[in-house]
């Protein structure tokens, strides 16, 4: 293409935009709801999916030591521990230092129990590898005086099971306001097919390929989109530093961390307007096929 | 230049609008399609630029089989032939210029080059002081000169006119005719169908005479052959 072709098929595109304003607005505003939609659910999903990985790929198993466990029966535990191939590290963390982690990620609300702390002593066992974790658990599970040893991926189930769940949900949700918002696009267009059918019949006369009689209702068709996706696109690049913060906050040298602002910023917002994009260009496209016949 | 060979042309709904037409046009010529209304001149000429495929039969111009020519060909073909219309077929928010202009660029021509052309085709049709003017600000006549410019400004071997001074007063159709013949002069094969019985019977030229969908009269140096 020439680039005074180029240039020609830019301009027309915009003219198109402003010569339907309303229809243009209704469907910018459908590609913002949906986007919108699509922005919260994408941060919310590849946040717990962070938080499965986070998980799985902990080394770490808590092994509860039972509450009638004398000094030496527990450190013949510990020795018992250290001998196992798998495990790299053995610490041990009293109840009342457990009870202190607790209050700092969840809350002083758990002061209650300095009281009458309802928890065991640990020994924090670091495996060499994430994938010796499960194995190493079931082994600790046997020997004596441990009441449970307890690793990531028992909880990494039930996350899954959420995770799946939420995955479902947003997509249909998705699905459907993208199958919206491409339809209203899909109508604008056709209004401006409608409204240049004379230059368009002109066009055919005098010679002009298929594809130059495209080319504008496909690039507005692109602006829809792309405009649709800047105010979702600025909601959730404000929305998660708040997140990313209030998270922060509370998990505090954990295993478990939100996924950090950037880049994830960058890849959210580059699927948005990639999406915003082929919406655009796909609802144009089918009008254009439909109205256009060419 | 223009050839057809047997053919007939049934619209869906059942009209047939051509039957067995055979005729052969030579570069240069420059010829009339007279006939009655509904006779078919019009789905004649139809034909000459695919805007109509034959139902069977063959078209050929300037060595292009239409009944053959993919739809993907067609831009090529129009190219090649220039198109004028009774209602002219301007755009109404385009100057006289932008409106041949708009030809041009629609092909992808060069800027410069389509400055030249449209300057060169609107002094040839005499309009050349009203270039900056909407079709609204210009008199029927004055208007399908604009058509004809756009027609023209790619240098087309052919010119296919359906009855362009079918809605202009005697004075102003032959002031269009005289700018056809300026063209034709050039070289350019011109056919023109037309109801103008004045303007055929005082410039003789070749003369088709179409009824029922038939050719019945094919003269050169003929008349217009009906009553006004
Ligand atoms: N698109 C179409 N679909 C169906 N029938 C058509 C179509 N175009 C023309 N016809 C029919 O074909 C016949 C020839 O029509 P055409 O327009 O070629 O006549 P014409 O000679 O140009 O007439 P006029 O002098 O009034 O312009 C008519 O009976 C007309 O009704
Ligand atoms: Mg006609």
């Amino acid at each position: 293409m020439k680039p005074s072709t180029f240039r020609r098929h830019f301009r027309e595109s915009f003219k198109n935009l402003g010569r339907n304003a309303w229809m243009s607005f209704a469907a910018v505003s459908a590609v913002t709801v949906t986007l919108l939609l699509v922005g919260v659910f994408l941060t919310v999903l590849l946040n717990l999916n962070k938080v499965a990985t986070d998980i799985e790929n902990d080394v770490e198993v808590r092994v509860l030591i039972a509450l009638e466990t004398t000094d030496a029966e527990q450190q013949a535990l510990e020795e018992q521990l250290k001998g196992l191939p798998e495990v790299d590290s053995v610490t041990y963390s009293s109840k009342e230092q457990e009870l202190q982690n607790l209050i700092k990620d969840l809350g002083e609300d758990f002061g209650l129990f300095k009281q009458n702390n309802p928890l065991y002593d640990v020994y924090v066992v670091k495996t060499k590898q994430p994938e010796d974790t499960a194995k190493a658990a079931k082994k600790i599970q046997q020997l004596d005086h441990v009441e449970q040893a307890v690793y990531g991926e028992q909880k990494v189930d039930r996350l899954f099971n959420l995770l799946e769940m939420s995955r479902n949900i947003g997509f249909v949700l998705s699905l459907l306001l993208l199958f919206a918002a491409m339809f209203l696009i899909s109508n604008t267009i056709r209004m401006t097919i409608f409204a240049r059918r004379k230059e368009i019949e002109i066009m055919r006369l005098v010679g002009a390929t298929n594809w130059f009689i495209r080319w504008p209702f496909l690039l507005e068709g692109m602006w829809l989109g792309l405009i649709g996706s800047i105010l979702p696109i600025a909601a959730v690049a404000v929305g998660y530093s708040y997140v990313e913060d209030f998270i922060k906050g509370h998990t505090q040298g954990h295993f478990i961390q939100p996924l950090s602002y950037f880049p994830f910023i960058w890849q959210v917002s580059g699927i948005m307007l990639l999406i915003g994009a082929f919406i655009g260009i796909w609802g144009s496209f089918m009008a254009v096929r439909r109205f256009l016949k060419v | 230049m223009i050839n057809m060979k047997g053919v007939t042309k049934k619209y869906p709904n059942g009209v047939t609008a051509l039957q067995g037409i055979d005729v052969s046009i030579q570069q240069g010529e420059f010829v009339y399609v007279v006939g009655p209304s509904g006779a078919g001149k019009s789905t004649f000429i139809k034909m000459m630029y695919r805007e109509e495929k034959p139902t069977s039969g063959r078209v050929i111009v300037n060595g292009t089989d239409l009944s053959k020519l993919k739809d993907s060909q067609v831009p090529k073909l129009r190219r090649q032939v220039g198109v004028v219309f009774q209602d002219f077929k301007l755009l109404p928010s385009l100057t006289a210029y932008e409106n041949v202009a708009f030809a041009l660029e629609a092909i992808e021509e060069k800027p410069a080059i389509i400055k030249k052309r449209v300057t060169e085709v609107l002094q040839l049709v005499g309009l050349k002081d009203k270039a900056k003017m909407l079709p609204s600000e210009l008199s029927g006549g004055e208007q399908q000169r604009v058509s004809i410019a756009r027609s023209i400004v790619n240098k087309p071997k052919v010119v296919i006119a359906d009855e362009p001074t079918g809605n202009l007063d005697p004075d102003t159709a032959w002031d269009i005719v005289n700018i056809f013949e300026k063209i034709n002069v050039q070289g350019t094969t011109i056919v023109m169908a037309t109801h103008n019985r004045d303007i055929v019977n005082t410039i003789r030229r070749r003369v088709i005479a179409i009824e029922d969908g038939r050719i019945v009269r094919d003269e050169q140096r003929g008349d217009y052959g009906y009553e006004a």
